[in-house]
């Protein structure tokens, strides 16, 4: 781990009315590797993704409390510029959404926002990214089609392209495999492995076998704590709380 | 068992008693639209002026009030889009949910669709005689756009409701900025926009009381915003008047002639929708 990590969390309460969703969490996220969320359903697990890049802004009574630092700057502090903050991260959500648009214009939307490279760059970078998913072949005589038309795994695959193109450090991935067939699944799981060595990673999973394939970090959350992180074979085989012992034995769901 | 059968039989019937009930009366509309129109509708109904005072008129067209209505509905329709598309996105897509004043506006406006036309056209004859503005086209469009607003705004604001949250992640994830994710959901909305655009055209086209005071009546086309101008319903409204059957007749005729105007949009815009979707 590096002197400044990625992401690191300090303190970090977040309450949406009533309810505390997540409790002093305290974590720094390794560098360029794979870190699972794991937890049962409603376990505050997509919350502390979401806390990651403010997603949780716009939630109706929402109250966040402590630090976020993404580079050392706390996206939470009075100065934090938020569009910046979360060009850093890509969110690859749990169902794919195609932006309505052409196939070429979702890759071109991040490029397009965040400056305006020439046709020619922009030509580049969306072969360059729809390459990166291994997309290009499947759709580079119909780039101009819409994007809805592709299959379901089609559209995950340009999710993550579209988010890669806004060139960010880190990958979020909110279950991002839960709506995808097996093989579909697969070639996400491969292309993240890939993409562990220039990005840091985060997904939040509730698939073990998943986050055994793919991380290299596991944290486990239940009702809003961190219960234990380490590294995945340690967690899953060999942990120490016995909380996070029922639950990868499959006691607690 | 039974009895779901005969729930089951009395629920169809119920639902085809309702849909022939309705089928029947707008045949029944059409129908007597056409019989009684068809005999005045001639070449000249669409294409001339009315020939000497308006609504004794026995001879000449109704162009006036063609365009006139026209005019006046698509102006309204236009400049209620300029304002209710930036009501819209600002109640749903900058502000939050629970945010006091996006409810208290959300239900400003279902009361303003239920409040009636003439109240309206009352309040922008206020409008024009404190600005010194005479019954004109221009009058007759601020009535009709004061009108159809309310029905663009809910419209959109529907619209705009059911489009998943996934898109503002989406968008918002990739660093856009609220102006960038609205400009998404204009394109995600766009059959939206255009079903606003239709229900605010046709209520504007088929309205009277909103432009009986503030669009005035005029023989002539108008060529400028400040002239008076004729429109449709309130033709039909004075010709239905007249004691003379011939130009009752000719009340229906124009009826007819709506009617027609809309069937038109109605079906550009649907083709162009269906085109748009594949």
């Amino acid at each position: 781990m590096t002197q400044t990590p990625h992401i690191g969390v300090k303190n970090l309460n977040v309450r949406i009315g009533d309810s505390h969703l997540l409790k002093d969490i305290n974590i720094n996220i390794p560098d360029k590797s794979v870190t699972s969320i794991i937890g049962p359903s409603g376990c505050g697990k997509t919350t502390l993704l979401k806390s990651f890049n403010r997603l949780l802004d716009d939630i109706p009574g929402v109250n966040i409390t402590g630090n976020v630092l993404v580079d050392g700057e706390d996206i939470y502090g009075k100065h934090a510029d938020v569009t910046q903050i979360r060009k850093k991260m890509g969110l690859l959500a749990q169902r794919p959404f195609p932006l309505p648009m052409s196939i070429y214009d979702n890759i071109a939307y991040g490029p397009r926002i965040h400056g305006a490279p020439s046709k020619k760059e922009l030509n580049a970078l969306v072969e360059h990214y729809l390459k990166a998913v291994g997309l290009w072949e499947e759709v580079k005589g119909r780039l101009h089609g819409s994007a809805s038309s592709l299959s379901i795994g089609q559209q995950q695959r340009l999710c993550l392209a579209r988010g890669l193109a806004v060139e960010p450090e880190i990958i979020l991935g909110d279950e991002s495999t839960s709506a995808l067939d097996p093989i579909s699944t697969k070639i996400i799981e491969d292309l993240i492995i890939q993409l562990k060595e220039k990005y840091t990673i985060v997904l939040v999973t509730h698939i073990l076998r998943q986050a055994r394939r793919v991380s290299d970090y596991i944290i486990f959350v239940y009702m809003g704590e961190i219960i234990e992180f380490g590294p995945t074979e340690e967690i899953l085989l060999n942990p120490k709380e016995k909380l996070t012992k029922e639950y990868v034995k499959g006691f607690i769901s | 068992m039974r009895r779901r059968k005969l729930e089951e039989w009395i629920a169809k019937a119920l639902m085809l008693f309702s849909t022939a009930f309705v089928g029947i009366c707008l045949f029944l509309i059409i129908g007597t639209v056409v019989v009684k129109g068809l005999p005045y509708l001639d070449w000249d109904m669409v294409t001339k002026i009315p020939d000497g005072g308006y609504y004794f008129g026995r001879s000449g067209g109704m162009l006036n009030a063609i365009i006139g209505s026209l005019y006046v509905a698509g102006g309204a329709t236009v400049l209620g889009m300029c304002i209710s598309i930036p009501v819209a996105l600002y109640l749903n897509v900058y502000l939050k949910k629970s945010n006091a004043f996006a409810r208290f506006a959300k239900l400003a406006f279902d009361v303003l669709f239920g409040v009636p036309s003439i109240v309206y056209g009352a309040f922008a004859f206020s409008l024009m005689v404190y600005l010194g503005v005479r019954a004109s086209l221009l009058g007759g469009i601020i009535a009709v756009t004061l009108l159809v607003i309310p029905i663009m705004v809910r419209t959109l604001d529907e619209v705009i409701t059911n489009v998943p949250k996934d898109l503002k992640e989406a968008t918002l994830a990739m660093g856009a900025t609220r102006w960038e994710m609205a400009k998404v959901y204009l394109l995600q909305i766009k059959t939206g926009i255009l079903t606003a655009v239709l229900l605010a055209f046709g209520r504007g086209v088929g309205d009277v009381a909103a432009v009986m005071f503030t669009a005035g009546f005029s023989d002539n086309i108008p060529v400028s915003l400040h002239e008076p101008a004729a429109t449709l319903p309130l033709a039909i409204f004075f010709q239905l008047g007249s004691p003379i059957p011939e130009v009752q007749g000719r009340a229906y005729a124009s009826a007819l002639i709506l009617t027609v105007c809309i069937l038109i949009i109605v079906s550009v815009s649907t083709i162009l929708t269906n085109k748009k979707r594949k």
